[in-house]
């Protein structure tokens, strides 16, 4: 029995925020394995039609639930909103429910945000060859980095990663406004507004058939786009 | 490209101006005021056009277009553009409102939850 290694046991003073909408079907194994390592997890229910609300409450996340469909990046900023209000938790982990992220990964950057002193890690899958978007995939997601940090003055290699570890201080700096999918982007915004250090780490994306058909078409980067430059 | 200068600038600067009415901060008494004048306006014009239809001409001929019936439809173009833009601007406003209002609902309702009944551990 030696003193808990900094890489074992459950992570108790981090919530998992994850925004679900009709996940139903890979819900409950997701925020299974979460729950090993992240035992908080808060789902926020953008109105499924699907139970997804259920299936995590199932599985034993807090739920929240919307009254109707507000988007993504709404139901981002209810899931952070109740982490400040109803926990006094020192970091908020943003985690897709579709299984593309790796719980590893997000458990070694709460540990980096730790050991760092950083109050942002952002994932992200282009600092090293592990991921493969494919060639489509990889130059729209390029250009999305591209103009994030024309917008927000950062050096980001990958813009629109769901997974990422805000500190207490800079999550109470989000205000996001877009519901839609272009939050990616003022989320880094309001986040390098706010001063604080962060870092990026490198993150596996687990592309799944189920992940891929849920994902982001790539149709959608246009409405990105122009949500993006107009607000 | 470079004939009838004075009535493109124009137009040009119309949908700039529409563009700038897109991308700005939320509008002001300021902005409300400006928008009545720009109606009374409107409204003068309208009634002069009605009243003196060879003014209209007169004008178009002016910034260098041939009828005023054509001079209108580009005003009217604009003014559409305009009133998009308006509208967009609204909608978005109101969309936040309603963002706010139904997170705050769920928000109540999961965090009284949250205290109620603590979570096993």
């Amino acid at each position: 029995m030696s003193l808990t290694p900094p890489d074992a046991g459950p992570i108790e003073d981090a919530w998992l925020v994850i925004p679900l909408y009709n996940e139903s079907t890979v819900l409950g194994e997701v925020i299974a394995e979460a729950r090993k390592t992240f035992p908080h997890v808060v789902c926020v229910d953008d109105a499924s039609t699907d139970g997804s609300g259920a299936v995590a409450r199932r599985a034993g996340a807090a739920l929240v639930t919307h009254p109707f469909n507000l988007g993504q990046g709404a139901a981002l900023q209810t899931g952070i909103d109740y982490v400040l209000e109803a926990t006094d938790a020192e970091y908020v982990v943003t985690f897709d429910a579709d299984g593309q992220h790796r719980v590893e990964d997000a458990a070694a950057m709460v540990r980096r945000a730790r050991e760092e002193d950083v109050a942002i890690v952002f994932g992200s899958r282009f600092l090293d060859g592990r991921t493969k978007p494919g060639l489509l995939r990889r130059i729209i997601l390029k250009g999305a980095v591209w103009i994030t940090n024309q917008q927000t003055g950062l050096r980001l290699s990958d813009a629109h990663n769901g997974l990422r570890v805000i500190r207490r201080d800079a999550a109470e700096g989000l205000h996001l406004a877009q519901n839609r999918m272009a939050h990616a982007t003022e989320i880094v915004l309001q986040l390098s507004r706010t001063k604080l250090p962060w870092v990026e780490h490198p993150v596996l994306i687990v592309y799944t058939d189920y992940s891929r058909a849920k994902g982001q078409s790539l149709i959608n980067s246009v409405n990105i786009l122009i949500d993006t430059i107009i607000k | 490209m470079l004939d009838q200068p004075l009535i493109k600038v124009i137009l040009l600067v119309g949908i700039v101006g529409v563009t700038v009415l897109l991308t700005r901060s939320t509008a002001g008494a300021r902005h409300q005021a400006v928008r009545r004048l720009l109606l009374v306006g409107f409204v003068l014009l309208a009634a002069m056009a009605i009243l003196f239809p060879p003014l209209l001409t007169q004008v178009a001929r002016f910034v260098g277009v041939g009828r005023g019936a054509d001079l209108l439809l580009y005003g009217l173009t604009i003014t559409f553009l305009g009133y998009v833009a308006a509208s967009y601007r609204r909608m978005r406003q109101l969309e936040q409102q309603n963002t706010i209002l139904a997170r705050q609902l769920a928000l109540n309702h999961a965090v009284h939850e949250a205290r109620h009944r603590p979570k096993e551990s």
